[in-house]
């Protein structure tokens, strides 16, 4: 099972989990990225998250390409959600499993770190005073990543 | 001279004002010719020096040729996650 995708819908975990499960293998990994109430010193009330979908569906799938061939991993999971979330929900799920707990675990970061550097996918951030101000990573000096 | 739709997202498409550009080209022009005219746009401000560009859904690099059929977006430092 390898499939990645941007979605517009809730991510639920559960089910990435169900699906990469076999009796072939020993660790799965999963890492959910979450929307937080603070960023930078600001109140954030919200996100909105949007994406040139191709482009970012064409990274995510190179991106899961090279995770199988660097971590010999065959069983990934990429969801990415768009549109406006609310705090504490999931933006990102990364499920990897493999017969040992050392590559799930470095796959998933691979993964992530991958991400942030290429997938064309964009956030704004909505803060309390009303305000909503795009996130730019070069921008920001020690910005505390997802 | 020919006109190529460049596709503006998130930071870029509110600096635009619109969700794309059109911009005239030469035959034969690069990506680093198309940045040059891009930045040449008093709404292109905010840009950084070097925006990172697409072609076809790959990001490509200055030096790259333009043809009259390809995909081209403008992409802000990207943020997901």
């Amino acid at each position: 099972m390898k499939r990645s995708a941007v979605v517009t819908r809730v991510i639920d975990p559960t089910p990435l989990i169900a699906e990469v499960k076999s009796n072939e293998i020993g660790a799965i990994s999963v890492f959910l990225g979450t929307v937080r109430d603070t960023n930078d010193g600001q109140s954030v009330t919200a996100l909105d998250y949007s994406a040139y979908t191709s482009m970012a569906e064409s990274e995510l799938s190179d991106i899961v390409d090279e995770a199988e061939t660097r971590f010999g991993i065959h069983s990934i999971i990429v969801e990415h959600r768009v549109g406006e979330l609310s705090l504490g929900e999931v933006s990102v799920a990364i499920v990897t499993a493999h017969q040992h707990r050392q590559p799930a675990i470095d796959c998933a970061g691979f993964v992530i770190d991958e991400i942030k550097k290429r997938v064309p996918i964009w956030k704004r951030e909505h803060y309390a005073d009303g305000s909503r101000v795009w996130v730019d990573p070069t921008r920001r000096s020690g910005a505390t990543p997802t | 001279m020919s006109t190529v739709t460049v596709q503006l997202f998130a930071s870029y498409a509110e600096a635009f004002g619109a969700p794309q550009l059109e911009v005239a080209l030469d035959p034969g022009s690069t990506v680093g010719d198309l940045v040059r005219r891009i930045r040449s746009l008093p709404a292109s401000a905010s840009l950084p020096p070097s925006p990172r560009v697409a072609v076809n859904r790959k990001f490509a690099s200055a030096d790259k040729l333009i043809g009259s059929t390809d995909e081209i977006a403008l992409i802000p430092p990207v943020a997901g996650g």
